[in-house]
């Protein structure tokens, strides 16, 4: 009776397996590409948004006052500690403190935050504020204040140039 | 009380006799929906269950038609929507019924909750039937954020982008289930594909569950005002002519109120940011859900944390399912429990206050008052019914329904 039973289990199981994985993402969505950013054109201060595997990415030139004040922040402050240094550092362990680039999804409900624009609010930290549920994130993207539970996501980048960065 | 009344009955027709010796539908209709006896005191609160039903019967045609005029690609779903409100004949009818008939199939079923609740519908024999009800509940919900998204609006996308990702919540694996919701890295083409396969779907699941609802229902017959069993057939009236008549005319009366939004308000319980297509990189300013799950969202976002919220909102339908066990009072009916029926009240205002806090930005005053309102909202549940159940001293129960009625009648 056990050895049926389990058998059978495993049978159902086996034939359950297909449906469930099928709605897994298909390969040719898995395979979409690296994307290449120019960030000639980004003037100090200012922030763009592009498009990687359907998600926006935000790449920020700071300013000196920018770098400086998230290089100050005290690790015991932050919910999920990490330093500025680590997350501005690329594939290659190059760091490049005037250049944050970030998955722009809010680690809470996958909201985008505001922050990019120049009239944008940018919450009580000076990076990002999402307007969904109210999470604040600092100049180095990381989370302050409010419902998320992580900073922002560093994807994998390389720069290729100084003016030229890879993205995925 | 199915098995108190009467003979088979038999057909003059020869050919619906003929079917009914092989199956016997007929018997089955003139025994459940003719003599059925059904207790003689129903108010109006008793509608809602058969408005519920035309509702959900209207959602199923409505949505049979536009679904074929709709197509599930995130470059077409938008115009195909709007080529239905502007090129297809009556398309904006159906359209609008289709789109106020889910606001107005969880007006029905929400009184239909309260009607459950206040009057003790759930308590035994009936608990199952109550579970059945949640459970058809929960799809409604299922169905109704699916079918938001289709028109691919900004609403839509960032809804689901929300919704789903409340999944990534559970730990370790939450990632993963939102990627296998997804089909992707993000919500994109195919989960716009998958949730219209089942938004067709859910709605024939939900079918089959109000049949094993209705037939639960039967077994031990509606509960009713006072709350008390039926003794005898003094107590009761068949179901035809009665209660198709007096249903009919609630249904007429609802349909009424909701041709009138139909027709002149169609827009009025949207949103118009949804008539803004869907963009991937722009979150509107502020994003909320359709009326009906604005309590919900609020719990979710009374709580400052992001697991603690979605455990908070799940836990608020997941304690509807014990509720017959949570109410320990023998009394049914709040009519007779003098201190339950306030609370019960206060239970009412305390969803609207919730539904009138997820609808505002998730700042100052409001979040304060709506995790007020949660705490009462868990509370009710979980400390006052348990406890005044056993404290509350309940007025005297009338002998039977009859008497009830009757005595009313004398006053």
């Amino acid at each position: 009776m056990v050895a049926t039973g389990a058998l059978g289990a495993v049978g159902v199981a086996a034939v359950a397996w297909p449906f469930i994985n099928n709605l897994n993402p298909a390969a040719d969505t898995l395979a979409l590409s690296t994307i290449e950013v120019n960030v000639t054109p980004i003037a100090v201060g200012q922030a763009v948004t592009v498009k990687w595997r359907g998600k926006p990415v935000f790449i920020r030139h700071r300013t000196e006052a920018e770098i400086k004040e998230a290089e100050a922040v005290p690790m015991a402050q932050l919910p999920d500690p990490e330093t500025d240094n680590k997350r501005v550092t690329d594939t290659a362990k190059k760091v490049r403190p005037e250049w944050l680039i970030m998955i722009g999804v809010c680690t809470h409900l996958g909201c985008v935050p505001l922050g990019n624009k120049p009239g944008d609010q940018k919450g009580e930290y000076g990076g990002w504020f999402c307007p969904c549920h109210g999470s604040s994130y600092d100049t180095s993207g990381r989370i302050r204040k409010g419902p998320a539970p992580k900073n922002l996501v560093v994807p994998d980048y390389l720069f290729t140039s100084d003016s030229l960065v890879r993205i995925g | 009380m199915a098995s108190s009344h009467g003979t088979p009955p038999v057909f003059n027709n020869k050919v619906i006799s003929w079917i009914d010796h092989r199956l016997p539908i007929f018997s089955y209709i003139e025994k459940e929906y003719h003599t059925f006896p059904t207790p003689r005191n129903f108010n109006y609160f008793w509608n809602f269950g058969a408005i519920a039903t035309v509702m959900l019967v209207l959602m199923i045609a409505t949505g049979i038609v536009l679904a074929t005029n709709y197509t599930p690609h995130v470059l077409m779903a938008f115009d195909a929507v709007e080529r239905i409100d502007r090129d297809v004949p009556q398309g904006w009818l159906i359209r609008d019924l289709h789109m106020n008939g889910a606001s107005f199939f969880f007006i029905a079923v929400y009184i239909h909750i309260f009607r459950g609740m206040y009057y003790g519908s759930y308590k035994a024999p009936r608990e199952l039937l109550w579970i059945l009800g949640v459970v058809i509940f929960l799809l409604m919900m299922a169905t109704a954020f699916m079918g938001y998204v289709l028109p691919w609006g900004q609403m839509s996308f960032w809804g689901a982008t929300v919704i789903t990702n409340l999944f990534s919540a559970i730990p370790v694996v939450g990632e993963s289930i939102v990627t296998w919701l997804w089909g992707g890295f993000a919500v994109d083409n195919p989960t716009l594909n998958r949730f219209f396969a089942l938004h067709y779907l859910l709605p024939f699941i939900i079918v089959a569950v109000v049949a094993l609802h209705v037939v639960a229902l039967h077994v031990h017959g509606s509960n009713n005002p006072t709350g008390i069993d039926v003794k005898g057939p003094q107590d009761t009236v068949p179901f035809h002519p009665y209660y198709t008549m007096k249903d009919g005319f609630g249904v007429i009366c609802f349909l009424i109120v909701f041709a009138g939004f139909v027709f002149f308000a169609p827009d009025y319980l949207g949103h118009p940011d949804n008539y803004i297509p869907a963009n991937p990189m722009v979150t509107p300013a502020h994003i909320v859900p359709e009326w009906y799950f604005l309590p919900f969202y609020a719990i979710l976002r009374a709580i400052p944390d992001k697991l603690g919220g979605v455990l908070a909102m799940f836990g608020a339908i997941a304690v509807l399912f014990v509720l017959p066990w949570l109410d320990t009072s023998r009394v049914r009916s709040c009519t007779f429990r003098p201190i339950y029926k306030w609370f019960m009240m206060l239970l009412v205002v305390d969803v609207i206050v919730l539904g009138i806090c997820g609808s505002k930005p998730p700042e100052g005053f409001w979040v304060p008052l709506s995790q007020l309102a949660t705490l009462y909202y868990f509370a009710h549940f979980l400390v006052l019914l348990p406890i005044l159940g056993k404290i509350e001293r309940p007025l005297p129960l009338p002998p039977s329904i009859a008497d009830s009625v009757l005595k009313k009648k004398a006053v």
